[in-house]
């Protein structure tokens, strides 16, 4: 039998009580289902553009309550470089939809000067709309506790050594990532 | 402007910032708050509209209102569970 208060609220639920059933409901979703706060992600890029995604979502995955991996893996290491300020670079040759103040054929693009010339100019425009720089993101990332794990074997390959990189990074293969993928319902491959 | 006035105990000034710092640092300010305080939040970033419902569905806070004062976004997130 329903007590009075029960009763009550099954029959006028007021806005107190339909909070605390949703927070229970959520609260039991949540124990039942450990994959929903998990996200595993790879990094395999090198350059400067594609080092933004896997940190943007990683350490926004953490601000969201997800526990969250990145597996640096091949020229993704670059990014957790202790020198990736120099080793981040991006270039308009082979990249068509780089946006370039002038059209540009290949053969001028391909002249020397016009990779660090495409470098400064991404980073200026992402200092003057105010986009947080990779050491900023890599700092967030590393205080919302999101796991940083360099791939032992392409670091082998690149004759990386382990001092090479930032403080924090952990070293793995792709069993650790996979021991962390399992258990994520979002995984994505950068 | 807003028709109630909200109360907030705490303000997070996040205009200029870009995506992803609005969310991280709102995320950050509601970890300082005792449940059922209230954090007014500024920001420039029009992605913030998509972006502070979202996070706060997810990490089971409520957005309680927000409005636009001239180029800036105002939300007003209210911390929830213990």
């Amino acid at each position: 039998m329903l007590d009075e208060q029960a009763r009550a609220t099954m029959l006028a639920p007021t806005e107190e009580d339909i909070r605390r059933i949703v927070r229970s409901e959520l609260d039991r979703a949540a124990k039942q289902e450990a994959a929903a706060g998990k996200a595993a992600f790879i990094a395999s890029k090198g350059t400067l553009d594609w080092a933004y995604p896997p940190l943007i979502l990683a350490t926004a995955a953490a601000a969201s309550g997800i526990e969250s991996s990145v597996f640096f893996t091949f020229y993704g290491l670059n990014i957790i470089h202790k020198d990736f300020e120099r080793l981040l670079k991006v270039t308009p040759l082979g990249n068509p939809a780089m946006p370039m103040p002038v059209t540009m054929p290949n053969f001028v693009l391909g002249l020397p000067g016009m990779g660090p010339l495409a470098t400064k100019m991404m980073k200026s425009k992402f200092t003057a709309k105010h986009v947080a720089g990779i050491g900023e993101l890599l700092d967030t990332a590393k205080e919302l506790e999101v796991r940083l794990i360099a791939c032992e074997m392409t670091v082998d390959v690149f004759g990386y050594a382990h001092e090479d990189f930032i403080d924090g990074v952990e070293f793995g293969g792709a069993a650790a990532f996979l021991a962390e993928a399992r258990h994520a319902h979002v995984t994505l491959f950068i | 402007m807003p028709d109630t006035q909200i109360n907030a105990d705490e303000v997070l000034d996040a205009r200029l910032l870009s995506c992803p710092m609005p969310v991280v640092k709102t995320a950050k300010a509601i970890k300082a708050l005792a449940p059922g305080q209230v954090l007014k939040l500024m920001a420039t970033d029009r992605g913030s509209i998509a972006d502070i419902p979202a996070w706060a569905g997810s990490t089971g806070n409520t957005l309680l209102e927000w409005h636009e004062e001239g180029d800036t976004l105002v939300f007003y997130v209210r911390k929830e569970g213990a």
